[in-house]
């Protein structure tokens, strides 16, 4: 089957990649550019594990198709070191038990950290119902909404 | 859980996607209905035509008291306010509970309409409007009212060379009423019932039963239904042939709230 030359930015770096236009853009990157960090679960856009930044909003990576992709911006997980969203979200995780397997966290985190920036006033229901779209297998979620809350609490104590 | 090969087109304009229908391509918008189907592979197409770039692919205009909404926009941009006024609320309610953020932020509302799953929101929930759909064709654009878009089980009333463009309803005046209940056992799921209620001042008001594997069926006078909702919700389920007693349960019930709902929106 041809493969076309798919350009992209990933994490801030250009890339050109020699892809089928049905290869899934999860699939480019853990399988191209060895950015493994994006997880694939269900593979048909539920469970939520495959979540990256695609232009800026998170997207599932595994229901765009690589064609849909040339001339995109995309940040995976690995592409958050020095965001201070991402850096409080991760310190929360660690602090309540926000994950076990892990499977699902890189994923999760994203999510995460589209609520935090466009949520500022989520409450307990408004962070579950955003996170319904994350499937995690292990916690059982409390840690999770509990871990989000609390990053969202913080920034709400900085703005007083 | 791999699509099957297809080949991959970006049409400059609408003309030429248009003209690359048939032949075995599929439209695609957003690709959050068909991409799950094509890694399912119960999608198959030989070839996918990308309308995510076309000029004007997204986008809110108000004129003369109707609004138009690009068929690209997405489902976040209208949860995020893109339409205006009280019709742009009732609509972002609606968006809200579409799937998930990362699924709303690609998905368009004209993909999910054309797409026409018996129990997607838009499809569930557009008919109650006034409105209509902008199919464009090789003979230029034509309008479909869209209590008669959705024909059946993914399937609509654009011909084989058609695409939709656009959806275009009426601005709504404030006090306007709506009401809207949706059965998912889990938030973001596929609806197993949903119903809705619009009561504009002085029009009759209209209410859409949906998401029960067939069209959605609009009720074009609900006055009925709202002076007596237990007993019209019976008589209209009652009506349709096949339902499970389950099914049938979530229906009534789908209806009573939505016009509770609608007579408690201020």
């Amino acid at each position: 089957m041809t493969r076309l030359p798919i350009h992209l930015t990933v994490n801030g770096e250009a890339a050109e990649v020699l892809a089928e236009p049905r290869t899934h853009l999860a699939d480019l990157l853990r399988g191209e550019l060895l950015l493994t960090g994006t997880h694939l679960g269900c593979e048909h856009g539920v469970c939520g594990a495959c979540t990256v930044e695609l232009d800026d909003a998170p997207a599932r990576s595994c229901i765009t198709h690589a064609g849909a992709c040339d001339g995109a911006r995309i940040r995976t997980i690995e592409g958050f070191a020095g965001d201070a969203v991402m850096e409080a979200l991760r310190g929360a995780f660690t602090a309540e038990h926000a994950l076990q397997c892990g499977y699902c966290t890189p994923g999760m985190l994203i999510t995460a950290r589209d609520i935090v920036l466009r949520l500022p006033d989520a409450d307990e229901v408004r962070v579950r119902e955003e996170l319904s779209g994350n499937l995690c297998r292990c916690t059982g979620y409390r840690g999770i909404v509990r871990a989000v809350l609390r990053v969202l609490e913080a920034r709400r104590a900085l703005k007083g | 859980m791999k699509p099957a090969p297809f080949t991959y087109s970006r049409p400059a304009d609408w003309p030429a996607a248009v003209a690359l229908l048939g032949g075995g391509a599929r439209p695609m918008a957003g690709g959050q209905s068909i991409g799950p189907m094509l890694n399912l592979r119960m999608a198959q197409p030989e070839g996918v035509i990308d309308l995510r770039h076309l000029p004007d692919a997204r986008g809110v205009t108000v004129s003369g008291g109707r609004c138009r909404i690009a068929a690209g926009t997405t489902h976040a941009a209208i949860e995020d306010g893109a339409v205006p006024g009280r019709l742009g609320a009732i609509l972002a309610g609606v968006a809200r509970r579409i799937a998930y953020r990362p699924v709303r932020n690609r998905g368009t509302v004209g993909g999910s309409l054309a797409h026409a799953d018996p129990a997607a929101d838009w499809v569930a929930v557009l008919p109650a409007f006034p409105g209509d759909a902008v199919a464009v064709g090789p003979a230029g654009e034509r309008r479909i009212p869209l209590a008669s878009f959705v024909t059946g089980l993914l399937s609509s009333a654009l011909r084989p060379d058609e695409l939709l463009r656009a959806i275009e309803l009426p601005v709504l005046p404030e006090g306007t009423r709506w009401g809207h209940w949706k059965f998912c056992r889990k938030p973001g799921e596929f609806s197993k019932a949903t119903a809705c209620v619009l009561a504009v001042p002085g029009e009759a008001p209209r209410a859409v039963l949906a998401a029960l594997d067939e069209p959605p069926m609009l009720i074009p006078d609900a006055t009925a239904l709202i002076a007596a909702p237990e007993e019209e919700a019976s008589r209209i389920v009652a009506a349709l042939p096949g339902l499970d007693p389950w099914r049938a349960a979530l229906a009534r019930t789908a209806l009573r709230r939505a016009v509770r709902m609608a007579g408690e929106d201020a």
